[in-house]
């Protein structure tokens, strides 16, 4: 594999919530680098501040101490694709609507943001639903507008906070199919983060196990299994069980 | 089977309503109470119509009267949205508006609408504007109110969607904030528009010569029951065609809540 670039560089980062008279403190001396176009995966147990994470690269909310550097400029808003858990689809809007909003805010005429936003409902296979109301939509076809919508933004780092979470097994499965499909058809760094290590061991280029809060990254994983993986292969279950153990420890 | 229960919600609605004229008309008949305290149905129907074009004997007919109301609540109604409910969001959006505007409207509150009267008279005497201001002050609260608690219940997460596509407070504030707090600003709008009109008859107290609220008063007077309750009954049924209109336009401007 040649000499992968680093994307994004996260030193030392803390950060503790105040409430009412505790403190309580979520993350602690995170520290991780993110290489170009991989799929990053972050593994952690529920409630670990994973998501915290997230919005701190994404800039939603600021660490205590600590550095985050992006290799080309710390990017603005908008320059940075979100996948939210539980969709965070604007009920009032179409998917059409939802898909296009990233480029309605950045003011782009309109006729070039419904091409694009067109492109990014068929390639998550939406084409058809393009006029229809979330509410008129499956779980695993709102997060699919979801991902169209992180993708409409050309950003070339994708963040998604455990977005199949809320999908029942058999369609998580699928999106996972899917979201691999999307990733070749368009080349970006994705930083993923779930509880789920099967989903894990699927999904990731490289794995990062985090630990319960205060959190830190614990351990490492490079997962060296063919493309597409087969959660019935050997090795993905000799390494989902590793991952088991240590997350066991970690907690 | 749809058709079927609309039809059997429709049936029942109008037989609550005959049962109830029913034993209305035979109070009278029957002699439980005498028809010079209350009218009967028959009557009451007869003055109706009667009204439609009689001036006689409060001095309007029917429609100058409903028109006069309809004037005085719809301006006191309207200026409490044009107020309260930009007022309102912006108050549940933006720190500084809550922090500046809040501990005032907490302490305007919990005044009741009917206390304002005296001031009222003394500063705008007894004029259209006073009774309007009346109204006005008690369609103001409901509109403020649920306009600020349904801004304030924005997702987080869509904020945060739409911040992560780079848009600005402004662009956050119509785009995310105006839109889910919709469905409860139009709450809001429904209960103001009851309030108002149910203030309606308090503040044409204040020396009116025409409107609903003064015919009934007049009823009063000259001992007319069928007046009085011809008064009260229009003033119902034009409350809710109010807000059945309200309603189809909540539909129109919020068609999402309905297609599901």
């Amino acid at each position: 594999m040649a000499e992968a670039r680093k994307q994004i560089t996260v030193k030392g980062i803390c950060k503790s919530f105040q409430n009412q008279e505790q403190s309580l403190q979520v993350l602690q001396d995170v520290t991780l680098d993110v290489n170009e176009n991989e799929f990053l995966v972050i593994l952690g147990p529920g409630q670990c501040g994973k998501t915290v994470l997230l919005n701190i690269l994404a800039g939603l909310e600021s660490a205590d101490s600590g550095t985050v550097e992006f290799a080309n400029g710390t990017p603005k808003y908008g320059e940075i694709g979100f996948v939210f858990q539980r969709y965070a689809l604007f009920p009032w809007k179409t998917v059409l609507q939802n898909v296009e909003m990233h480029h309605k805010f950045q003011r782009v005429p309109k006729k070039e943001r419904r091409e694009q936003a067109m492109h990014f409902i068929r390639l998550v296979g939406l084409d058809g639903f393009e006029n229809a109301y979330p509410a008129q939509l499956s779980g695993g076809m709102k997060q699919r507008v979801g991902i169209a919508r992180a993708y409409a933004t050309r950003s070339n780092i994708i963040l998604m906070d455990e977005p199949f979470g809320a999908l029942d097994a058999q369609t998580r499965y699928q999106m996972q199919d899917e979201i691999l499909k999307i990733r070749s058809a368009e080349k970006t760094t994705v930083i993923f983060v779930t509880n789920n290590i099967e989903e894990a061991v699927t999904l990731g280029d490289r794995i990062l196990l985090m630990s319960n809060k205060p959190s830190s990254i614990v351990r490492e994983y490079v997962p060296e299994l063919p493309r597409p993986r087969q959660n019935t292969d050997r090795a993905f279950m000799d390494l989902r069980n590793v991952i088991a153990q240590d997350m066991d420890l970690a907690l | 089977m749809k058709k079927n229960k609309k039809l059997k919600r429709l049936v029942l609605g109008f037989l609550g309503i005959a049962v109830f004229l029913g034993i209305w008309q035979l109070a009278g008949t029957l002699g439980w109470v005498s028809t010079k305290i209350l009218a009967s149905p028959t009557d009451v129907v007869a003055t109706f119509i009667d009204k439609l074009t009689n001036p006689k004997p409060d001095g309007s007919t029917l429609p100058q009267h409903i028109w006069a109301s309809l004037k005085l609540a719809l301006i006191g109604f309207g200026a409490a949205c044009v107020i309260g409910i930009p007022l309102g969001l912006t108050m549940g959006f933006f720190k500084g508006m809550d922090h500046f505007f809040n501990p005032l409207f907490e302490i305007i509150r919990p005044i009741p609408p009917l206390a304002w009267i005296p001031v009222i008279l003394l500063i705008l005497g007894i004029g259209t504007t006073a009774k309007a201001f009346i109204i006005f002050v008690a369609a103001f609260v409901p509109c403020l109110l649920n306009s600020y608690v349904g801004i304030k219940r924005t997702r987080t997460t869509l904020i945060n969607v739409a911040k992560t596509s780079g848009a600005t407070d402004m662009q956050i504030f119509f785009k995310v904030g105006l839109p889910s707090a919709l469905p409860m600003v139009f709450t809001g709008v429904k209960v103001s528009l009851g309030t108002s009109w149910a203030t309606l008859v308090a503040a044409e107290m204040l020396s009116s010569s025409v409107g609903l609220g003064y015919m009934i008063q007049r009823g009063r007077t000259i001992v007319r029951s069928d007046i009085i309750i011809v008064g009260m009954l229009t003033i119902g049924v034009i409350g809710a065609i109010l807000v059945f209109l309200l309603s189809l336009l909540e539909k129109k401007i919020a068609p999402w809540r309905n297609k599901k």
